[in-house]
């Protein structure tokens, strides 16, 4: 078996009395959707936050591309190709969605000193932006203000972002929050192309998109995995059903 | 053209004409009154990089503004005792007044940046405060130069192909230093650099999910912010021929986020739309009453409740970016 681009083993977080994360192993292999499910407050957010490097887990390790990630910051994380969104989109409220994208393929290109050149003159920042705009469907809206762009196509736009970043691994917390269904058909189309770019750890709570997506689900519940396995076994696996899919799953 | 262009090329040339139509009606006072104008003018176009495009709201500007008197009443001085400085014979000139200014204010901003920027909000805003008095108390305190008498500059630096004894003269020397600091601004504001600061002051967790650290973007920023500001300040010395320890103290740093927020904030032209305002407010309601300033608390009152953009943004309308 290919080795895993993301390995996480025996990661623990307590905020105080909480085990928000409690000795969870978990790894993304090449070319695969690994949907991570659970009940709200099961953990799943802070677990991103560590693999992003948001928070510091208090014990475990997390490797990317055989890579310790724990001494790392954030951005460091997502300089080496750890592409994320958020679960209540996260952007930059009075730059356009072009500007928005150019930040990352800029930030992708290494430096961020440079302060001669205007950044909506360069062809190697607008023209990878543009492509990454086109390929979630948001070109036309290109020169909108992020913070005037919809719901869902700010949630869009932060998919373009993780895309200009040349992600070697994405993770996508809960893309389609508050989208619309024909939206979220939409993008449940565009995840399956994604993972040709990518394989990608995605946290999300409508189970259409993610029976219907994934390769591998791992089941989280008050901060433990309880099952990891395919589509097929966690849909049979009681415990499951009764921790969280309820018996009409 | 946009409107924020042209009312900004409008602002620039009324500057630029302002001391020619006073000599030409005989009233010289108003060329100094038109530098005083340039020279706030570039301290704020200083100001508004740290504050406008990286949102950081330094209230220890002062520090700077007077490091850069204090170096250019200093070579002022030893050039006329023919004293060495740091070991040198050098010249009493402008461009070496304004190198060694915008160095020890740039050493000063990174070493109290490397140290406030771990801070943000409240907190940045105080440890700025505190690093600048103990600028200010150090000055005062370093009889030297003066002590809290300050340090008077008896013949100004020189400066190659001018007279800088003529009014006129040192007028044009500080519009074009505030000419070229405006055209950094402008480059910086529209440069990958300036998109990076700029985010990070929106939205900071996410541009450390791009992959770019906060951190050394605005350090970088607080740091060419202050040298910009320092040059302003040995202006300012050479103006009032003068260096005051009161250019180190704290109302001085609220005059400077004063002028920023009465032109418009993170705007090209806001510092100077800011100064011109300014300047002309403490002249004629200066003459007016004492009480001058508590009417500018008034006019701030209103330009913060009701016109966030300040005078660019009355003028202008909304900022656009791209």
């Amino acid at each position: 078996m290919a080795e895993p681009v993301l390995d996480i083993r025996n990661l623990s977080k307590s905020f105080g009395a909480l085990k928000a994360t409690d000795n969870v192993s978990l790894d993304l292999r090449p070319g695969e959707i690994h949907a991570l499910i659970g009940p709200n407050g099961a953990g799943k957010t802070t677990l991103i936050h560590q693999i992003s490097g948001a928070i510091r887990p208090d014990a475990g390790s997390i490797s990317f591309l055989g890579r310790d990630m724990l001494p790392l910051g954030m951005a460091a994380r997502a300089r080496l190709g750890l592409g994320r969104t958020f679960q209540i989109s996260s952007l930059i409220p009075e730059f356009s969605a072009l500007r928005n994208v150019m930040l990352a393929v800029q930030a992708q290109q290494g430096s961020s000193m440079g302060a001669l050149a205007n950044v909506m003159a360069d062809a190697s920042l607008t023209g990878p932006a543009h492509e990454a705009l086109a390929q979630v469907g948001l070109q036309e809206r290109s020169g909108v203000a992020a913070a005037e762009l919809s719901h869902g196509e700010r949630r869009q736009l932060e998919i373009a972002i993780a895309l200009a970043l040349g992600a070697k691994a994405f993770l996508l917390d809960e893309p389609m929050a508050g989208m619309d269904p024909e939206g979220a058909k939409r993008l449940t189309g565009f995840l399956a192309k994604l993972r040709e770019e990518a394989p990608i750890l995605l946290i999300e709570h409508d189970m259409d998109a993610v029976f219907a997506l994934a390769d591998r689900i791992s089941v989280l519940v008050y901060g433990q995995v309880i099952a990891t396995g395919t589509v097929a076994e966690i849909r049979s696996n009681p415990q499951v059903r009764e921790a969280y899919l309820g018996d009409d799953a | 053209m946009t409107r924020e262009t042209i009312f900004s090329a409008i602002l620039l040339l009324a500057l630029l004409a302002l001391p020619f139509a006073a000599q030409a009606i005989g009233n010289p006072f108003y060329v100094t009154l038109a530098t005083r104008m340039a020279i706030l003018a570039l301290a704020a176009v200083g100001l508004n990089i740290a504050l406008g495009l990286g949102g950081l709201v330094s209230f220890g500007h002062a520090a700077f503004f007077g490091i850069g008197g204090y170096a250019a009443g200093i070579i002022a001085s030893h050039a006329m005792n023919g004293e060495p400085v740091l070991g040198m014979m050098l010249p009493g000139s402008m461009p070496v007044a304004w190198l060694l200014a915008a160095a020890a204010a740039g050493l000063v901003a990174l070493t109290t940046g490397a140290i406030s920027l771990r801070t943000s909000g409240v907190y940045f805003i105080m440890i700025t405060l505190a690093f600048a008095q103990m600028v200010y108390y150090f000055a005062i305190s370093w009889p030297a130069y003066g002590g809290e008498d300050g340090l008077s500059i008896a013949l100004r630096n020189s400066f190659p192909g001018a007279n800088t004894a003529r009014p006129l003269d040192l007028f044009l020397i500080c519009y074009g230093v505030l000419v070229v600091a405006l055209l950094a601004f402008w480059r910086i504001s529209v440069s990958r650099f300036g998109a990076a600061l700029q985010a990070a002051r929106q939205n900071e967790i996410r541009v450390a999910a791009v992959g770019i650290e906060p951190f050394p973007i605005r350090l970088a920023a607080f740091v060419v912010s202050a040298m910009i500001t320092a040059v302003a300040g040995a202006l300012f010395a050479e103006l009032t021929r003068y260096v005051s320890p009161s250019m180190l103290a704290w109302p001085m740093s609220g005059e400077l986020i004063v002028l920023v927020i009465l032109g418009g904030v993170g705007r090209l032209a806001g510092p100077v739309a800011g100064a011109m305002a300014f300047v002309m407010l403490e002249y004629w309601l200066g003459g007016l009453t004492e009480r001058w300033q508590f009417f500018l608390g008034l006019i701030l009152l209103g330009v913060v409740l009701f016109a966030r953009g300040g005078i660019l943004g009355l003028v202008a309308g909304k900022a656009r970016h791209g």
